[in-house]
């Protein structure tokens, strides 16, 4: 990486100065943000417990948190989906009700990263790519922008037929909701890209490869991370849909599974797991965003601070 | 006898030729700016001033005529002739020195050469200093600055300067001008300077070149032989002042007429 002899340069006579400074900074950041969360949660699981106690809200339908976050083990049983469809299996079988969710959300998870990963690597490549040539633009951009409208429930019979039952639909699912929207995002950013930048490189005599690499790939990459925490969320949405059809276990699994045997709580239960993976992923997101975008002063790194 | 450094003939330029949308921004302009001199391009906004610049660096075609800078034809841009923007155009993901050495980079300069010449070029420009930082950590002025130096840094035979001290407030704009007449003076190059002030084009210019409304023609040529740093209320000055404005005041008077006529019509 090109910033390392500044680093080591600037970091030399105070070795641990700056990140004694930065952990410092770091915790102070933070610790309004802890606090205003849990205000935020804890008052929205109020209202909803006040509306039980004065008997607004039927508990057999909408479970205040007390109670379906009461039996962690009994809810945790449900999770325990990956075998029971085969024959001859016997329903206490199977991992422990721990391990079923820590499997249960590991799978989500992982098909999560799957397809937002190829989503963000190909059409980041193939956005590129239409900008720089224009015959891939003409031959892709028109059957791109007509397939971007189609909704990702239409893209899961074909995601069946394709890749039957398993990890592969849920996967592809989840990389056909963003690609589309990805690659228009994408050529949006290169479009928007500051003249002057790309007109400082031609004046110093940069080649067309060396302006994408050097000037353009550098200048949209805050933006996309923009995008790609967006779509984060609309990963975590269409994994739950692939999952509750074509896929042995998963969350969405859970969520039908509740939904058929009428438990509400167990819905609540899953929806309060979705709701803290998305969170965290948000969070590690974040993270990756502010230590790429460190040219970017702290209160415009994208939405960090928003 | 030796080439001009830029030399201009008939030159005109249309913007989206051929379509509904086609206006001329400049017409019939004849140029020549010797080596080492400094030209400033004076003339009321919008009128085709800063697209001769971009003609003369080569980022875009002339619709007519020539140019040639030292005897060669300018078919694109060259490294020789750097342009400096109004705008600040340091790339913000680059410190400032891996920005003074970009063009160094793109012609695969190694690393510590790289280091070593933007250390020099930001000494001789005063920003020693700077080294290490962020484009976003430094003021209005120092990044004009720096822009410079990442011009001189490629040893540049002309300078193109698209207004460059438009966005910085008066007293920053005084003392820029005077780190660009040291910078000229030291590096030999030629400055084709764009601006709509006067008194700009009066401190920095050998000629002034004066430029009709859009579209532009050159209206007239002004030579300022003083010495610099000159005093801006010298009673030449002041007839100076007094002629430029009445040149470009007309041309003014002209522009909004015209913008009247297309809003009426």
């Amino acid at each position: 990486m090109t910033s390392t002899p500044v680093a080591s340069a600037r970091a030399a006579p105070f070795p641990s100065a700056p990140q004694w400074r930065r952990a410092r900074g770091l915790l102070r950041s933070w610790l309004p943000h802890l606090g205003w969360t849990i205000v935020s949660v804890g008052l929205f699981a109020a209202i909803w417990e006040l509306c039980w106690y004065f008997g607004w809200a039927d508990p057999r339908l909408l479970p205040p948190p007390h109670v379906f976050l009461s039996d962690l083990t009994g809810q945790a049983k449900f999770f325990n989906t990956a075998q029971r469809w085969q024959v001859g299996v016997d329903s206490n079988a199977g991992p422990s009700p721990a391990v079923a969710v820590l499997i249960t959300i590991l799978s989500s998870t992982m098909r999560v990263f799957a397809g937002l990963g190829l989503a963000t690597v190909i059409s980041i490549c193939l956005g590129v790519a239409i900008r720089y040539f224009r015959l891939i633009e003409h031959l892709t951009l028109p059957t791109i922008t007509l397939l971007a409208p189609v909704s990702p429930v239409a893209w899961l019979p074909v995601a069946i037929f394709l890749f039957g039952i398993g990890n592969g639909p849920a996967i592809f699912m989840v990389f056909v909701a963003l690609f589309f929207h990805m690659i228009l995002a994408t050529i949006t950013q290169i479009d928007g890209v500051n003249r002057n930048y790309i007109n400082v490189a031609r004046t110093m005599g940069a080649s067309k490869w060396q302006i994408y690499r050097r000037v353009i790939l550098p200048a949209i990459l805050p933006g996309l991370l923009v995008v790609l925490r967006f779509n984060l969320f609309g990963a975590w949405m269409v994994v739950l849909i692939a999952e509750a059809t074509g896929v042995g276990f998963g969350l969405g699994q859970v969520i039908m599974m509740a939904r058929n045997t009428f438990n509400p709580s167990l819905v609540f239960f899953t929806i309060v797991i979705i709701g803290l993976l998305g969170f965290g992923c948000d969070f590690l997101l974040r993270q990756i965003q502010r230590r790429i975008l460190y040219w970017l002063p702290n209160r415009t790194a994208g939405l960090a601070d928003v | 006898m030796s080439e001009p450094a830029i030399c201009c003939r008939g030159v005109g330029k249309v913007w989206a030729a051929g379509t509904e949308r086609a206006h001329e921004a400049l017409r019939g302009i004849d140029l020549i700016v010797e080596d080492g001199e400094f030209v400033v391009v004076l003339g009321p906004s919008g009128c085709g001033k800063s697209t001769l610049l971009y003609l003369i660096a080569g980022l875009e075609e002339t619709s007519a005529g020539e140019i040639a800078a030292h005897g060669v034809p300018v078919t694109g841009p060259a490294p020789d002739r750097s342009l400096i923007f109004q705008e600040t155009s340091l790339f913000p993901w680059l410190s400032v020195w891996q920005n003074v050495s970009f063009g160094l980079s793109l012609r695969g300069v190694g690393k510590a050469e790289q280091r070593e010449i933007s250390r020099q070029v930001l000494f001789r420009t005063g920003l020693t200093e700077t080294f290490d930082k962020r484009p976003h950590e430094l003021s209005g002025g120092m990044r004009q600055r720096v822009a410079v130096a990442r011009a001189l840094a490629m040893r540049p035979k002309v300078l193109l300067m698209d207004e460059p001290f438009a966005a910085l407030d008066v007293q920053t704009r005084a003392k820029m001008q005077g780190f660009l007449l040291d910078v000229w003076r030291e590096s030999g190059a030629s400055v084709i300077f764009v601006t709509h002030h006067i008194d700009e084009a009066m401190a920095l210019a050998d000629r002034v070149v004066v430029c009709t409304a859009r579209p532009g023609r050159i209206k007239d040529i002004v030579t300022i032989d003083r010495p610099r740093p000159r005093d801006p209320f010298a009673s030449e000055a002041v007839a100076l002042r007094r002629k430029l404005t009445e040149l470009l005041s007309a041309e003014v008077d002209r522009a909004f007429a015209e913008q009247e006529n297309v809003a009426i019509a």
